[in-house]
């Protein structure tokens, strides 16, 4: 694993840049542990300060730091993104896989189950969620509904990975070796889907994080829980661009820009390093 | 026994038109942090005359496709030609393959052409076959549409198909039809040199002989010279005029088709023929031991040695020069002895 | 004596075509053949692309069940075996051998995780050491041994050494009967009769029968007791190998025999003048 990430950094620029913006950000997002107020704490500070030597980012109208706002708002809005990501990998793995090996009834079945969901429309879902869920909406709540939305197209991409495996002549030989679909599917297949859930792992954070955004932004989220989204919605409250007050804004939107980037970064290189072809050239082949 | 029966009929001009000097080229790769060399063509030096079939055998990974596509210059990194040169001689023009990369780009299609193993990835699937000679060939001919499309009938004609095929697309005819049209295009120029790689191998086995037979008609006809590679001894039994033996990216043994068969002077061609089964035929074959050489760390000395049954010390440690010997060049240290073995 | 496998009256059907010109095509046409368990022997199928040869070979597999007729294997029709527990005892007594050695062996995977799982599910063992006592075993059949195969991946080793550890893996639940098909085709020409005698051996030392399918008439000769010719779904011939090969009756037959080269530089090239005359 350290000699991986070691290759990583010494041969691949992009992975190395990547490392350190997305190092940075998380090491700061970390920082908020440690933070001198708790974030939920308003009226503390002077409001509207301007960045100084003091409050290095300034402070918002609401009396509060927007150094250690964003550290807990970036914490959030990572754990949020990478709680739906993980879920929603989970079952687009699981039901692509599935689908495509099984093939059959299970096939039928499960693809109208992944179009039915293709078609639905995920803002009014998400909404309606937060209607009925109303003073109980939590952000696991949240982030679980976000990932029952999120694995439907890459459950498809997956599909055809499977698919074309199950065609090859090493699943034949497999199966008359006597392994079970489990074994099958995990140490055979896995290994060549792996580059597709890197890849729509990345897409599927970016879509979450802007989901969170968008809904926050409009207010439907636990709003006292600081995030990115919840930044950016309590700025508008307080008129923040019309008041001048531009700190509030732009350094959270520099932040999550930032995130974006590293992520990328990292996705498209350790991409590059789990592509099966790649891989079978530096074992020698 | 030198050269026994008939001398092949067909080195009439002597004049070379390839001539392949010192030639290496490598497979130089990188990937993140592993580099890797694979000597796929090393030391290689060998001539083709005019009007001559030069067969090339080598199992798979031998170096015998980056072998042609170096002569060809068809080369793309990571495969890199790192000594040596390659140059073709069409009736006194000289063309230095890797010394005028532009010449080159001209002198396709019109002096050199290829016939390649699956004849769909020439064919595109949705055009009509007319098409895939005015892209290849009209540019060359500096023909009208209407004579150039007179060439073109005329020329199938004489391969034996139908001209109505131009009207046809690739999936409406058979493999056979369809590697013929290969043929027709890679000769409609009247190259003087022509590359064929695995022509035969994915034919059914009834049509092969029809095509080996056209093959050779229309190199005939045209006088011009074909390089033919293939793994399969028979085939080259049956049009080569020279085989050139190819073992782990080295040429280790050349020779008149019928000396390599009757008599061959290395101990790997001498298994490769021993090997071949016969109809009508039981007796027992042996198989050589051990496996096909990593290129990426050959052996030492002769790349054969630890696969053979004559092996000596000096083997392992000298690399046996390609020397002339009988009718032909070979590169073993015991050369005189395969026979007996 | 009884039939080890009993082919009867087989056909196969494949719709082709899209919604408006549909049509049938006969893949297997009514083949039937017998092999017996008591006298082992190497049946080879001959045929080119299209003949029907691999159709047969899945059929027997138990990978497709036929329109018409019936397969059937000690007994028990082939067709007829559906849960886990008789697919897997029907595995332990058929086992194949692939066309590719470098397409049957993922190229992610260790080969030895093809031997042991062979073993553990097949032989019910648990023990490291039995398990691997018997993959070791399996692979001295071939002229193997598990130190030369533990740990390694396909491209580490060559096509013959590939296919011979197919072979082995094969071997692992003694099964009765081998089916190979095209096993030496991507074979290296130094390697091919190391595969082909290891059958003659497989045959003779274990009592293994082996049905070959090839479109290769020299090695199909070199190896086969008895040979059918298949050609378009049909069996055009059928008999002993020497008789069929070596003085074949049927016209397809005959032309697939005179299409097989002869290693020989002036046999083979007076061939091709012949041909060349004819074109004229």
């Amino acid at each position: 694993m350290f000699k991986i990430l070691r290759d990583l950094l010494r041969y691949n620029r992009e992975f190395a840049i990547g490392f350190v913006l997305t190092l940075g950000v998380f090491l700061f997002a970390l920082a908020h542990f440690w933070a001198p107020m708790p974030d939920s704490a308003i009226y503390l500070l002077p409001p509207d300060m301007p960045p100084s030597a003091q409050y290095w980012f300034g402070t918002t109208s609401r009396g509060q730091d927007v150094l250690w706002q964003m550290s807990s708002a970036i914490w959030n809005t990572m754990l949020f993104g990478i709680t739906v990501t993980i879920l929603s990998r989970l079952l687009a793995v699981a039901v692509g896989m599935i689908s495509g090996y099984l093939g059959g009834k299970w096939d039928e079945a499960l693809m109208t189950l992944n179009d039915t969901m293709i078609a639905l429309p995920n803002i009014p879902i998400l909404l309606l969620v937060y209607f009925v869920m109303r003073d109980s909406m939590s952000w696991p709540v949240l982030a679980a509904t976000a990932a029952l939305l999120g694995w439907n197209y890459d459950a498809r991409l997956i599909r055809s990975v499977t698919l074309s495996l199950r065609n090859r002549e090493f699943t034949r030989h497999a199966v008359f070796a006597g392994m079970s679909v489990p074994q099958i599917l995990i140490r055979q297949h896995l290994p060549y889907v792996m580059p597709v859930i890197f890849f729509t792992a990345m897409n599927n954070l970016i879509w979450a994080i802007g989901l969170e955004v968008t809904l926050s932004v409009l207010g439907f989220s636990d709003i006292n829980r600081p995030t990115i989204g919840g930044m950016i919605y309590w700025a508008n409250q307080h008129q923040a661009i019309i008041a001048g007050i531009w700190w509030w804004i732009v350094f959270p939107i520099i932040a999550i820009v930032l995130l974006f980037l590293g992520l990328f970064l990292l996705a498209i290189s350790v991409n590059e390093y789990i592509d099966p072809r790649s891989r079978l050239s530096r074992m020698g082949a | 026994m030198l050269s026994v029966v008939e001398k092949t009929p067909l080195s009439v001009d002597a004049a070379p038109v390839l001539k392949v000097e010192g030639l290496k080229a490598y497979y130089q790769m990188n990937y993140f942090g592993v580099r890797r060399e694979v000597r796929a063509v090393d030391d290689v030096t060998l001539t083709i005359k005019r009007n001559e079939i030069y067969g090339i055998a080598g199992e798979s990974s031998s170096g015998k496709s980056s072998l042609i596509k170096t002569i060809a210059g068809a080369i793309t990194p990571p495969l890199r030609v790192v000594e040596g040169s390659v140059k073709f001689d069409f009736g006194g023009k000289v063309l230095d393959v890797y010394g005028e990369p532009e010449r080159m780009k001209k002198a396709r299609w019109q002096h050199l052409s290829y016939i390649m193993q699956g004849s769909m990835n020439v064919l595109n699937p949705v055009r009509k076959v007319k098409h895939a000679f005015h892209d290849f060939a009209f540019e060359h001919m500096g023909l009208s549409e209407r004579a150039f499309r007179e060439r073109v009938e005329k020329h199938l004609q004489r391969i034996g198909l139908d001209p109505r095929v131009l009207e046809s697309f690739p999936h409406q005819l058979s493999g056979g039809m369809r590697q013929r049209l290969t043929i027709a295009l890679a000769t409609v120029c009247e190259p003087d040199f022509i590359i064929a790689d695995e022509p035969t191998t994915a034919l059914d086995v009834l049509v092969q002989q029809d095509v080996l037979a056209l093959i050779k008609d229309i190199q005939r006809r045209m006088g011009a010279s074909i390089i033919f590679v293939t793994h399969d001894m028979t085939v080259h039994a049956a049009i080569a005029d020279r085989i050139g033996i190819v073992y782990a990216g080295r040429l280790v043994e050349e020779g008149p088709t019928l000396d390599v068969f009757r008599q061959p002077q290395h101990p790997y061609t001498a298994h490769l023929i021993a090997s071949l089964p016969r109809l009508g035929d039981k007796t027992r074959r042996s198989a050589l031991p051990g496996k096909p050489p990593n290129l990426a760390e050959p052996p030492s000395g002769c790349r054969f040695h630890p696969r053979c049954p004559l092996a000596i010390d000096k083997c392992k440690t000298d690399n046996p020069p390609l020397e002339n010997r009988l009718s032909g060049r070979v590169a073993c240290w015991r050369a005189g002895e395969v026979a007996a073995a | 004596m009884s039939a080890l496998l009993e082919l009867n009256h087989v056909n196969k059907d494949y719709a082709v075509g899209g919604f408006l010109d549909r049509s049938i095509l006969h893949a297997v046409k009514d083949v039937s053949f017998k092999i017996s368990d008591t006298a082992p022997e190497i049946f080879t199928i001959v045929g080119e692309s299209g003949s029907g040869k691999t159709t047969t070979a899945r059929m027997i597999l138990g990978n497709e069940t036929p329109t018409s007729g019936s397969l059937t294997f000690e007994g028990q029709d082939i067709a007829k075996i559906r849960s886990r527990a008789d697919k897997l005892k029907f595995m332990a007594r058929v086992q194949p051998i692939f066309q590719n050695p470098f397409e049957a062996f993922n190229p992610l995977s260790t080969l030895d995780y093809y031997l042991y799982s062979t073993a553990k599910r097949f032989l019910g063992l648990k023990r490291k050491t039995e398990i691997e006592a018997e993959v070791d075993k399996a692979l001295n059949h071939v002229g193997l041994s598990l130190a030369e195969v533990r740990g390694r991946y396909s491209h580490e080793l060559s096509g013959g050494q590939l296919q011979r550890i197919a072979v082995a893996r094969a071997l692992i639940p003694e099964p009765k009967l081998i089916v190979a098909d095209e096993p030496v085709s991507m074979v290296d020409a130094s390697l091919r009769m190391s595969i082909v005698n290891l059958f003659r051996d497989l045959r003779d030392t274990l009592g293994v029968s082996i049905i070959y399918i090839t479109h290769d008439l020299s090695t199909a000769y070199y190896i086969s007791d008895r040979v059918i010719i298949m050609h378009k779904g049909d069996v055009v011939e059928a008999g002993a190998a020497q008789t069929v090969l070596g003085n074949p009756q049927h016209d397809y037959s005959r032309a697939l025999a005179s299409a097989v080269l002869p290693p020989d530089p002036v046999l083979a090239r007076r061939i091709i003048e012949e041909k060349m005359a004819a074109r004229g």
